[in-house]
């Protein structure tokens, strides 16, 4: 496409944006795999689990997005505790995390994405509500409030993810958990509890960035996959365990894909992401902030 | 080989397309495990590794007709110069990052060949199979007097290439190679410790492995004649040859074999009774129930078996 500075701003902002969702969906990753070393890469699956779940109670019992979010997440949060007490249970206490655990979790990855096209089909699903419809404009910038809603939410979650982890004792083990496992055993707290919810917390904000996908954009089942790259790319360079890390490399992210989108045209983009992730991986696999 | 040949007449072609695939998976199931069974590290791009064969035999049939044994050999050197790169750019890192990287990386591979028109583009593209080339045809000609087609001419290929994959593994497994991978999976820094070139056999295993898979993408063209992205990345590609040797055991050259044979005729039995979807999705739920309950897999089974019965 010509280019044009307007072009660019609307980008930037709309890539912004973008980042703020992106946040959410990144997070999760950020607690499980920076702060609890464990790989989940089924966190998309959990995502359009959140996603099918609001169209379901959308279309069945006419749910805002907002019900929904307030009725799954704690489903998914006591979902993820039991799931980790499994994963626990099968993989981390024979030591065998490396390999069949990272098998495991593409597994049920690939069971979700399956199962979902079995129930649902292939078929685009999408909700919508009068006041996701309109739109903010400053100036020639206008965003939906499609975007916007994600993005404050995004940055909501963050935020108190961020409260959590710092000011309160169990937030504090799982920050201890993630530097020293014998440490926090030696101060009397059970690090595979603080595990525990830890994981439950990260399921119960995929389940959020699910719902906040669907709000944004019709869904399909093997959307996961660009997920992945996303959730991934923005917590190594981020430093995979850095909450301000994630929000800034979130923000890069949204605003590179927008870019791309807008100059070179919507196939070129889940190559963005990877291409980030790899070249993060080759050329500072520590991450932005890391030393 | 020479009795697929021999049965031609009196089976119907649905076996040999059902028995192409079966030897695919081997072929491709072994690859895999040569670094992720016997060194511990978790390749997600095998479907990327296998477009890679399949486009450069597309490519070379488009500039440059050859015989399908050369387009073989020009995807191993494709597949495993990615290979080797990918894993002198990630194998320092912790195995984990391997992994994402190669997830990456067929995502990044697919998004070229969406946006690349010589090849097709998200369209896809038809080939047309060459003639089975002279000196072959007078060999199996030597067999059966009226020649075969070309659909047995490529059970025959995989037949080939399946030994082939299964004696490199087998070679691998014996050596100082398989020796050194094994100490890096258990545990890795203490088997560099002990002197193991750690990266150099890793780069080894990551560039075989990427080789034996583009070379069975290679023939894939000129089986099915029409290849879309979707197609050679296909979902069932990374999922089986992952699902393959952890089923049958990761430990043995065998385990992938018997973990392909298993998984691949319970496919072609289920996508004829039930639906394609809903055999994946049986290859899923079999995965992760082996992955809990029998960590170690068939191999595993049988030898917990023979040590209870002595």
């Amino acid at each position: 496409m010509e280019f044009s500075w307007d072009l660019v701003i609307n980008a930037i902002v709309t890539g912004i944006v973008l980042g703020g969702f992106y946040a959410a969906v990144a997070i999760g990753v950020t607690i499980a795999f920076g702060m609890l070393d464990i790989v989940n890469i089924a966190h998309p699956a959990f995502m359009i689990a959140g996603a099918y779940l609001a169209f379901l109670g959308w279309e069945d019992f006419g749910f805002d997005p907002f019900v929904s979010m307030a009725v799954f997440a704690p489903c998914g949060y006591l979902f993820g505790r039991a799931f980790y007490r499994a994963y626990h249970y099968f993989f981390e206490r024979r030591g065998d995390e490396s390999l069949q655990g990272l098998a495991f979790f593409f597994g049920i990855l690939f069971i979700v994405e399956i199962g979902v096209v079995l129930v649902f089909g292939v078929d685009y699903r999408s909700i919508s509500e009068p006041y996701l419809e309109s739109s903010v404009s400053v100036g020639f910038v206008s965003v939906p409030w499609r975007m916007l809603v994600p993005f404050l939410v995004g940055l909501g979650m963050l935020g108190s993810v961020h409260l959590y982890l710092s000011r309160t004792f169990t937030g504090r083990t799982i920050l201890a958990v993630s530097q020293d496992v014998e440490a926090v055993r030696l101060i009397g707290a059970n690090p595979i509890r603080a595990k525990e919810i830890a994981f439950g917390i990260a399921v119960a904000t995929a389940i959020i960035a699910g719902v906040l996908l669907i709000i944004i954009q019709p869904v399909e089942p093997s959307i996961t996959r660009e997920y992945i790259g996303r959730a991934f790319a923005i917590c190594v360079l981020g430093g995979i365990a850095s909450i301000p890390g994630t929000l800034v490399a979130s923000l890069i992210l949204g605003v590179a894909e927008a870019l791309t989108t807008t100059f070179y045209g919507p196939s070129w983009s889940p190559a963005v992401s990877f291409g980030l992730l790899l070249l993060t991986l080759i050329f500072r696999p520590v991450g932005i902030f890391g030393r | 080989m020479a009795a697929t040949v021999l049965l031609g007449p009196y089976v119907s072609e649905y076996y040999y397309l059902a028995t192409y695939t079966i030897l695919q998976f081997i072929v491709l199931g072994t690859a895999w495990n040569i670094l992720g069974g016997y060194g511990g590290y978790v390749n997600f791009g095998t479907a990327g590794f296998f477009a890679i064969g399949c486009y450069t035999t597309i490519v070379l049939n488009k500039i440059f007709p050859m015989p399908l044994f050369f387009e073989m050999l020009a995807a191993a050197v494709t597949a495993g110069l990615v290979g080797l790169g990918t894993g002198y750019l990630t194998l320092r890192l912790r195995g984990v990052f391997f992994s994402i990287a190669t997830l990456a990386l067929a995502i990044v591979l697919q998004t070229l060949v969406v946006n690349w028109s010589f090849v097709g583009g998200a369209r896809g593209v038809y080939v047309i199979r060459p003639p089975i080339s002279g000196v072959l045809m007078a060999f199996f000609g030597f067999f059966v007097p009226n020649g075969i087609s070309y659909v047995q001419f490529l059970v025959v290929l995989m037949v080939a290439l399946t030994m082939f994959a299964v004696l490199a593994a087998w070679a691998v497994e014996k050596s100082w190679i398989g020796i050194g991978l094994a100490a890096i999976r258990d545990d890795e820094s203490a088997a560099e410790t002990s002197g193991v070139p750690s990266l150099r056999l890793k780069l080894i295993a990551t560039t075989m492995s990427g080789a034996i898979m583009g070379m069975a993408g290679a023939p894939f063209p000129y089986y099915v004649t029409y290849v879309d992205p979707a197609t050679a990345f296909g979902l069932a590609i990374a999922v089986n040859s992952i699902a393959m040797p952890l089923v049958g055991g990761t430990a043995t050259w065998w385990g992938p074999v018997v973990g392909a044979i298993l998984l691949g005729s319970a496919q072609q039995i289920l996508t004829v009774t039930i639906s394609s979807a809903a055999n994946l999705f049986i290859v899923g739920v079999l995965l992760v129930v082996f992955l809990t309950a029998a960590p170690r897999g068939v191999v595993g089974i049988v030898r917990s078996w023979k040590r209870g019965r002595k």
